[in-house]
């Protein structure tokens, strides 16, 4: 059985509808991600997970048991807020011991506890301190102690890394991984960072406006998204508008005045010919060569480069197509001293092969 | 350091010190020198009607500096009995302001921003008419009850006068208060009773503590409202000193009774500011 199931859901705010009719369930043991844009409801359905807010419609469930008449203070859940909100007449210490102590557990019981997690999250050496004397990331690794100290069914995180640098968020990223996987604790996680969400999460759902999109596992969101918004919110891609021409082991896509192309037939993907819908394939499945270089790939199209944009470890080139159409193409610089290959308005010969990229039909 | 960044600096110095100087010279004045003449007068003779005799002794055996008002003080209970009653009178007040204040900043605090100034304008406005008329007004409304020149019709009228010095700065330390901690230490299993003793009570502390030194040092200096509503058992050392400038033209007696008020004051401050830092508030 799910450990936390969440049942037709809904939560209007007069004429807004902030949740509307959700239904998933989270596992437990499992790293459970809310991923999407700001103001689609995610803060108000972790509310309600917590108890700070009643769903208008719908059942939530943790262990099998309705939380309709649980207040949050007897919920087994946990939140760690983006704010922190710690205690700041509390030392560190005291902040981790709040939750014990509420729940009345001996002193002894709270010392040995306190001590453990502290160790956890590395801040022996600043117990004693006030959460003003913290960095943020210190500050983020309290609040996490103090959520998960007395070890809760449910932990909530919204968007718990969103006021720290990049490269903070990113150490923080491994340490969350780390915490989840050592104490076990399930973690339902917020954020609208879809980098984020693919690197932590086991299942990710995507939510927009309301309602879930997708839930999928991160490589089955990005690798299948179910339609043009995921594909977009997931990562970098290019769409193309597109009809089915021929529809046998693989499909055949009219790009309009671009042609044709050869793209793969997702299994229990139900299709007509001259269905319109877009065709969309992610920049590092576009190869890039010189005009003048043939490719074997089935797919295939020459432009001229418009744009590039060098990172670092890749590149990444913006192609003008006959038609008017970009594609984006990713090079990695894994070759020693070249950092750029082709230059502005160069020929370029951009393909892909009949099994990469996607037909979307909504 | 370049030239440039110094004389900047010259110039905020500058500007810092033409700010800060006419209101520091403004304290010198009226309230550093009075207190010095206080000091000096509570150690001086009375002048023959009223005032003060000569600083220094004169041939004929009049002025000079004595210790006789503090040996007058010293040398019967009465006055320590007064002092007493005032501090309990004081703090009394002061208890019953927080009892009652608690509630009222609170209420004020979590009202919506658009009504929380009205709201406070309504605790300040009593103060819009005059003072004197309102404590004669709690005398009308205390006689048929048969309340007056009792302790009872003083404390209240006291807590009356004081309540609003609790009330802001509870409300201003209250409203400031992160309404998150509050679903924090719920999220964490607190309890009404507990968010409350847990959260909001010790970050409050420093509202409470200026709202008793606003209410309680105030309430020991008030002359007003023992004489109007209390009877002559109810003399505070307001009373007293002001009996000594207007009644006995005693300058230097009731210079003592100042003298031996502010000292105590200060070190009841001085060890209430020692307990706040030592207890469990930290900003
Ligand atoms: N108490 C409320 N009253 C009225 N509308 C609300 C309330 N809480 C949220 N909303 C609205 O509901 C929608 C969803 O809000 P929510 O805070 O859940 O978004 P979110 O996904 O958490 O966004 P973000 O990523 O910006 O935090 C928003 O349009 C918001 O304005
Ligand atoms: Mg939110």
């Amino acid at each position: 059985m799910a450990l936390l199931e969440i049942k037709e859901v809904s939560r209007r705010f007069s004429d807004l509808v902030a949740v509307d009719n959700v239904s998933f369930s989270v596992n437990a043991g499992e790293f459970f991600t809310l991923l999407g844009p700001s103001g689609c409801g995610k803060t108000t359905l972790l509310r309600m997970i917590a108890g700070f807010d009643q769903p208008d419609s719908g059942t939530i469930t943790l262990d099998g048991i309705d939380l309709k008449n649980t207040p949050p203070e007897k919920r087994p859940i946990h939140t760690v807020f983006q704010s922190y909100a710690l205690f700041p007449h509390m030392t560190v210490e005291q902040n981790i011991a709040f939750p014990l102590k509420m729940a009345g557990q001996s002193e002894s019981e709270i010392k040995t506890k306190v001590k453990a997690t502290l160790d956890l999250v590395a801040l022996n050496d600043r117990a004693k301190r006030y959460p003003n004397e913290l960095s943020g990331g210190q500050r983020q690794r309290v609040a996490l102690a103090r959520g998960l100290v007395n070890r809760p069914r449910l932990l909530l995180l919204d968007e718990p890394l969103g006021a720290l640098d990049a490269k903070l968020r990113e150490q923080m990223q491994i340490e969350l991984i780390a915490l989840q996987r050592d104490t076990g604790v399930t973690f339902v996680f917020v954020t609208h960072a879809q980098a984020e969400a693919l690197a932590l999460s086991h299942r990710i759902a995507v939510m927009r406006a309301g309602k879930i999109e997708q839930l999928d596992e991160p490589d089955r969101l990005y690798g299948q998204p179910k339609n043009r918004f995921v594909a977009d919110f997931i990562g970098n891609v290019n769409m193309h508008d597109a009809t089915v021409r021929t529809i046998g082991d693989t499909l055949t896509l009219d790009l309009g005045k671009l042609g044709k192309v050869v793209a793969p037939l997702r299994k229990n993907q139900s299709l007509k010919e001259g269905m319109s819908g877009a065709f969309i394939i992610r920049p590092e499945q576009v190869s890039i060569r010189a005009a003048s270089e043939p490719s074997g790939d089935p797919n295939q199209f020459v432009g001229t480069v418009n744009d590039f944009l060098y990172i670092g470890d890749v590149t990444t080139y913006i192609v003008d197509l006959p038609d008017g159409a970009r594609i984006e193409a990713l090079l990695p610089n894994s070759a020693p001293g070249r950092a750029k290959f082709f230059e502005l308005g160069d020929p370029v010969r951009v393909s892909w092969k009949a099994e990469a990229g996607a037909f979307l039909d909504s | 350091m370049s030239n440039h960044t110094a004389s900047r600096i010259r110039g905020e110095r500058l500007v810092k010190y033409s700010i800060i100087t006419p209101p520091f010279l403004f304290l010198l004045m009226f309230f550093l020198f009075p207190a010095l003449i206080m000091v000096v007068a509570s150690f001086r003779f009375p002048g023959e009607f009223g005032g003060l005799a000569p600083l220094f002794r004169t041939e004929d055996g009049t002025g000079g500096l004595t210790l006789e008002n503090y040996r007058l003080f010293f040398s019967s209970s009465n006055y320590a009995w007064i002092f007493l009653r005032s501090f309990g009178v004081a703090a009394l007040t002061t208890v019953i302001c927080l009892f009652m204040a608690y509630p009222v900043a609170t209420l004020i605090a979590r009202s919506p921003k658009k009504s929380r100034d009205l709201l406070v304008l309504l605790c300040v406005l009593p103060f819009a008419s005059n003072f004197l008329v309102r404590v004669y007004a709690w005398m009308i409304i205390f006689q048929p009850f048969n309340m007056m020149h009792s302790r009872l019709a003083v404390i209240v009228g006291m807590v009356y006068v004081h309540l609003p010095f609790m009330i802001l700065p509870l409300y201003t330390n209250l409203e400031k208060h992160d309404p998150t901690l509050l679903d924090a230490a719920q999220d964490l299993g607190a309890n009404a009773w507990q968010r409350f003793w847990r959260v909001t009570f010790p970050m409050s502390l420093p509202g409470i503590f200026s709202g008793a030194v606003l209410v309680f040092i105030p309430v020991l200096g008030m002359f007003a409202i023992p004489e109007i509503l209390g009877g002559k058992d109810d003399w505070l050392v307001g009373n007293m000193i002001k009996e000594a400038f207007l009644g006995a033209r005693d300058w230097p007696f009731g210079s003592m009774l100042s003298m031996i008020m502010t000292i105590t004051v200060l070190m009841l401050v001085a060890l209430s500011a020692w307990f706040a830092r030592k207890g469990v508030y930290r900003a």
